[in-house]
């Protein structure tokens, strides 16, 4: 057996048995069984190396041919496949306390799967093209049928596809900068192309109209995936770019570029959150902030900004997750997720109130909670280069705070005689109480997450340099 | 004769992309995608083995007939006006008129720079142009899909002077395949919007 088998064909195998059973207990409990699987096989199994049993003896290919190309998953990729099947871990459990799982959890397999492969693809040109295949995937789990496809779909569906020829296009001037690596006239035709491809893929300014609108339109649990699930695995895309090819690590520009983009991401994204009137979009926004982070800590470079960026990646989906759980199950009963709507629900929903809030408090690096020490430091660096740049993310991270404030006055503005009574069922409140300790404690304690990054670096050996 | 073929083949790319954006009704739209999908064949067989262009042309009729077939089976209310674009015939026909001309302009260098006919070259950014006017004035899902395909095809001739890997093509041609069925999706999960 080899590795992109066990960890990319394997999954979309499995995706297929699970449209079988019609209860929704069994899919997820058969999707969470095989991720858990995937994660302890991530973390345990070593991949070209011999593992002995007794006196049964294993070893774990490391690449498969893949229509005349490959597919390649080393031993230094185990860290990041831990992460993603471990986060989908989480992801899918989220799901069962919802009646999402029968359609999400089989085509979640399939896309973290692709989004898998796009990252092992062999030349990497092909990897955009996965990544459409995952974007196309994803569209029936943002619009189920009977639901009026939005905007915000239609610009995801737009944006993302129109990445293609920029990244193809990049590609084929690649292999011209390897066949003559002085033309300066090749790299900077194909650095504008792939930051052209960049700025579509992970939806960087102005091109992340779409986010907000999709918060807003579909069901916050799917949403929250897909902005997990695309801008974790498109950022780890662009490090390995930057690790492959040394003309682009040497690209003088490429950190003012990146960190450029980042602060104009975190600022206007915060200051835009602060005049939002519905929740989605509040958490809409509270991504592209944190894709801004992203792109920050990467611009900054060398060993400190990478660290950092590993260090924001569990915090991210934590509260990612958190906030998509609790709206959902707000948005489950209420007409809209409007300020006005869910005024008073801090009375009838307070488990998943207080998530919604903890987790854009998370967001907005309040002390004491999972975003906080990562963001912190990450404006310690920053101020260290530029204090004008660290102004305008800490007005930004302002805006954040700015729109936790208001959602939680919404909350609180319940109608005299108001009795507190919890709605969510049972499950929820677990789930949901789960998820508070969770980002409490990695505020309190965020060394404890070094342990589930701190191999990631290895991915990338030119990087780590 | 050649020249004159490619010649043709300019004139059709102005007329099939000037008239999906004209034309609202899905028939006619339909028409004049797989009447594109020709141009994007004769313009790839230049650069491709006839065997391998070929597979543009079905793929590209093989995404018109999923959409069509989506649309005879889906009922078919009254027409309903798209309120959040500009519905004006002289306006569609200026910018498409804008289009052509600045696309003539870059014809050329892009010819030199990939090293395409100027017929082939002005034919594939005509339908990226128009396919890009396309995505930014509508918002109906169906002509969406439209201008998507519109964009990629102006793409695919492109690309195909520079790239003849097969696996290419056959990804591309899948996500092309995929865009029509997303399409039909949309079509499917939402027919009392997909009406003209």
């Amino acid at each position: 057996m080899s590795a992109p088998f066990l960890w990319i064909l394997l999954p979309i195998l499995f995706s297929g048995i699970l449209w079988i059973p019609r209860n929704q207990r069994v899919v997820v409990l058969l999707g969470c069984a095989l991720v858990f699987f995937l994660t302890l096989a991530a973390w345990l199994l070593p991949i070209e190396a011999a593992l002995q049993i007794g006196s049964f003896s294993f070893k774990l290919g490391s690449s498969i041919d893949f229509l005349g190309r490959y597919l390649i998953l080393t031993s230094s990729d185990r860290p990041f496949l831990a992460l993603v099947y471990g986060s989908v871990f989480l992801w899918f459990i989220a799901l069962a306390a919802l009646n999402l799982s029968r359609r999400l959890v089989p085509l979640g397999l399939v896309i973290t799967s692709l989004m898998v492969a796009s990252l092992a693809v062999e030349p990497y040109l092909y990897a955009v093209l996965f990544i459409q295949m995952a974007v196309l995937l994803a569209i029936p789990l943002l619009a189920p049928i009977g639901t009026r496809p939005g905007r915000g779909l239609m610009r995801f569906l737009i944006f993302q596809t129109l990445a293609i020829p920029f990244f193809l296009f990049s590609g084929w001037l690649l292999t011209g900068i390897e066949a003559n690596s002085g033309n300066l006239v090749l790299i900077l035709q194909a650095g504008i192309l792939l930051g052209l491809g960049f700025i579509f893929l992970l939806a960087i300014f102005p091109f992340y109209s779409w986010i907000p609108l999709l918060t807003e339109e579909a069901s916050p649990l799917t949403v929250g995936f897909i902005l997990w699930i695309f801008p974790t695995t498109g950022m780890f895309f662009g490090l390995g770019l930057i690790d492959q090819y040394t003309w682009l690590r040497n690209l003088t520009n490429l950190p003012t570029i990146l960190t450029g983009a980042g602060v104009l991401m975190v600022a206007s994204g915060g200051l835009l959150a602060a005049f939002q009137r519905h929740l989605g979009r509040i958490m809409g926004y509270a991504v592209i902030v944190e894709t801004g982070y992203s792109l920050l800590a990467i611009g900054l470079g060398e060993k400190t900004g990478l660290s950092l960026f590993y260090f924001l990646l569990v915090p991210r989906c934590l509260s990612l997750i958190t906030w998509s759980l609790a709206l959902a199950i707000i948005k489950e009963n209420t007409p809209s997720l409007t300020l006005n709507d869910i005024q008073g629900h801090g009375r009838t929903y307070p488990f998943a109130a207080a998530g919604v809030v903890l987790a854009n408090l998370s967001f907005a690096s309040l002390p004491l909670l999972a975003g906080f020490p990562g963001h912190q430091a990450l404006w310690e660096v920053l101020s260290r280069q530029s204090l004008g740049f660290t102004l305008w993310i800490l007005l930004g991270n302002l805006g954040l705070f700015a729109g936790a404030i208001r959602t939680l006055i919404a909350f609180s503005k319940a109608q005299e005689g108001t009795l507190w009574k919890a709605s969510e069922n049972w499950f929820q409140r677990i789930l949901l109480s789960l998820s508070w300790a969770a980002l409490t404690i990695l505020g309190l304690f965020p060394q404890w997450a070094q342990l589930l990054w701190t191999k990631l670096p290895a991915m990338f050996e030119h990087l780590i340099q | 004769m050649i020249v004159v073929l490619n010649v043709f083949t300019v004139l059709l790319t102005i007329l099939t992309t000037t008239g999906l954006l004209l034309y609202r009704d899905w028939r006619y739209s339909l028409g004049f995608l797989a009447a594109q999908y020709l141009v994007v064949f004769w313009l790839c067989q230049a650069h491709w083995p006839i065997s391998m262009a070929a597979v543009k042309l079905v793929t590209g009729w093989m995404a018109c007939a999923a959409l069509g077939i989506t649309q005879l089976s889906i009922s078919r209310p009254t027409d309903a006006e798209e309120t959040s674009w500009p519905q004006g015939r002289l306006f569609r026909l200026f910018s498409a008129g804008l289009i052509l001309v600045v696309t003539y302009a870059l014809a050329n260098s892009a010819s030199s720079w990939l090293g395409l006919s100027l017929p082939a070259a002005w034919a594939s950014l005509i339908l990226i142009g128009m396919g890009l006017l396309h995505l930014g004035i509508t918002a109906q899902p169906f002509r969406v899909i439209l201008g998507l395909l519109t964009v990629l095809s102006g793409f695919e001739i492109l690309y195909a002077a520079v790239e003849g890997s097969v696996l290419v093509a056959a990804l591309l041609a899948a996500v092309n395949l995929g865009l029509a069925l997303i399409g039909a999706y949309f079509l499917y999960a939402n027919p009392l919007e997909e009406t003209r």
